[in-house]
């Protein structure tokens, strides 16, 4: 056996099993339900299944599905939009103006709650936004004529829980971005007469925004693709979305291909922001 | 003046915490709650502990998620470790292209890639249930080892074993002897989050749950969806208090051992 052929066994012979797995267990059924996507009926139990477009027209054609779609983005915009607002300040803060050992205690909260259930933390939020619950009391109890606070099962509710799952990622991508710009160039800015806020839009702002672009991208995809959060958090009257209706389609209504078609035009809304950010992802990425 | 705006960041920050932390304290001190209904004033007892050592449906479920999450971590963290070689240790043609293809799993959204699975598994007649799971789990995270063991050997880069090589260990001892001790921190990094990855899972394990069947995140779903839920808040708060536990242990460790 040469060099050559022996090399050539380590390399298939190392990553063969985990690219088998992955072309088993991702690829083959992502293909596999593009192709459901194009059928008439689910081609179980003997039924045919013929070709059609049908299921991607109805997403055009019916106001009720361009709706859903449009009611996930505004939805990923509303909790990016207010992820950035209250996460790029916090990683501003650990990144330039905490030190020491207490930036480290710091960071250290804010990414642990990563490593806790992402189901358990919205099921906590369903007790604090009950109507008559703790956090409802201890308001009561300064502002006595403060209305009851009774968010479960709304729009905001829902909003709230996907805020506090994702608001880490956003610190998280921020702070390291932030972090690594160079202090000297502040110190040049603001020796040459920039002010505190001259400095900030001119310097720190462009330099940090790789970290504000992988934290919007990190957050906005999940979101329009969630349908846990929405359920538990929105209730009836608040959880319907693109997530819960494909959901539904796989779990109870039964029509597979449909389903298959709104997977795909959510995975086509994914792409496109993706697409949409490579350009200025570009640079972080290859220092990943 | 400096005075001043250090409090606002520091009154700042504190707020941010109070925010990600304060449902997860109302979720455990109502574990803690006599009240089946979460009423107030709290009284204090550990009769949803007692319960839940009971409920045979939750327990059953926890032993699920644990054996799955188990295997899902040596499974995939045996085969990422040895994509990970591969890619830092040789350069070939499609290579470029196999990195690439770790980025799908990692960015399209775990709805689609579990209902995706419910139809391919369905097709193939593998079916839904625990070793369904376990195949999609360690899907999900072969990615994330192959990136995290990728970052370790490739800020060692290949000096070490080339100078092993040169004084005449053979490809095995060269491997043991270094490479291993050198991966080791990020193995170990690598095996963790797999098992969060799995241990955590819900979408796949919602789609992929025949009836009867189901791991931890699962039951408590249909817990929740069922509306009777102090049993709930006392594995959470079990669940919570454990995997904290873990990564703040974790994080020493790291600091103090891995980097130096």
């Amino acid at each position: 056996m040469d060099v050559q052929q022996r090399r050539r066994i380590a390399i298939v012979g190392l990553t063969a099993p985990a690219y088998l797995w992955l072309a088993l267990a991702v690829f083959l059924p992502l293909s596999a339900m593009l192709y459901f996507s194009f059928l008439t009926v689910a081609p179980f139990g003997g039924r045919e299944a013929e070709l059609t477009l049908k299921h991607y027209r109805a997403f055009i054609d019916k106001p009720l599905y361009r709706d859903l779609a449009w009611i996930s983005l505004k939805l990923g915009f509303h909790v990016t939009l207010i992820c950035v607002l209250m996460g790029y300040p916090a990683a501003l803060a650990l990144a330039r103006y905490v030190k020491g050992r207490w930036r480290e205690a710091l960071f250290l909260l804010v990414v642990l709650p990563f490593w806790s259930n992402a189901l358990v933390r919205t099921f906590s939020w369903t007790m604090v936004l009950r109507g008559d619950g703790l956090v409802d009391r201890m308001i009561q109890a300064v502002l006595p004529w403060a209305p009851s606070l009774d968010l479960l099962f709304s729009y905001p509710a829902v909003v709230i829980g996907l805020v506090h799952a994702y608001l880490p990622y956003m610190i998280l991508t921020c702070y390291i971005s932030l972090q690594a710009i160079d202090d000297s160039l502040i110190e040049a800015a603001r020796s040459l007469g920039a002010s505190g806020a001259t400095a900030f839009r001119r310097v720190i702002l462009p330099l940090s925004v790789p970290g504000l672009i992988a934290g919007t991208v990190l957050i906005f995809v999940p979101v329009i693709g969630s349908f846990m959060e929405p359920r538990i958090l929105g209730g009836p009257r608040a959880a319907t979305m693109l997530g819960t209706v494909i959901e539904e389609q796989f779990t109870r209504i039964f029509n597979w291909p449909f389903g298959a078609a709104l997977s795909f035009i959510l995975l086509g809304i994914v792409l496109l922001i993706l697409a949409l950010s490579y350009p200025l992802l570009r640079r972080p990425m290859q220092a990943m | 003046m400096e005075r001043v705006g250090g409090w606002l960041v520091r009154g700042y920050l504190g707020l941010v915490l109070v925010f990600l932390y304060l449902p997860i304290a109302v979720m455990i001190v109502m574990a803690f709650n006599r009240s089946p209904l979460y009423e107030l004033p709290i009284v204090f007892d550990t009769v949803w502990f007692q319960a839940l050592a009971k409920n045979e449906r939750l327990l059953t479920a926890g032993f699920n998620s644990l054996w799955i999450a188990i295997a899902n971590t040596i499974i995939a963290t045996a085969l990422g470790t040895m994509a990970a070689l591969a890619f830092q240790r040789y350069s070939f043609r499609g290579r470029t292209l196999m990195q690439l293809l770790l980025f799908p799993p990692i960015t399209i959204p775990w709805l689609i890639i579990g209902t995706s699975m419910l139809v391919m598994f369905f097709w193939l007649g593998i079916g839904r249930g625990l070793h369904a799971m376990l195949l999609g789990h360690v899907a999900l995270s072969i990615p994330y080892v192959i990136v995290v063991v990728g970052a370790r050997l490739k800020s060692f880069g290949t000096a070490l074993e080339e100078a092993a090589a040169t004084l005449g260990a053979n490809p095995w001892q060269t491997f043991w002897r270094i490479s291993a001790p050198v991966m080791a921190p990020g193995v170990v990094a690598a095996a963790l989050f797999a098992f969060a990855v799995s241990f955590d899972q819900f979408v796949i394990s919602y789609f992929l749950a025949p009836p009867g069947v189901s791991t931890l995140p699962v039951e408590i779903y249909s817990a929740i969806r069922k509306g009777f839920t102090p049993e709930v808040n006392a594995i959470s708060t079990i669940i919570i208090v454990v995997s904290m536990g873990l990564m703040l242990l974790f994080a020493r460790l790291y600091r103090f051992g891995g980097e130096r």
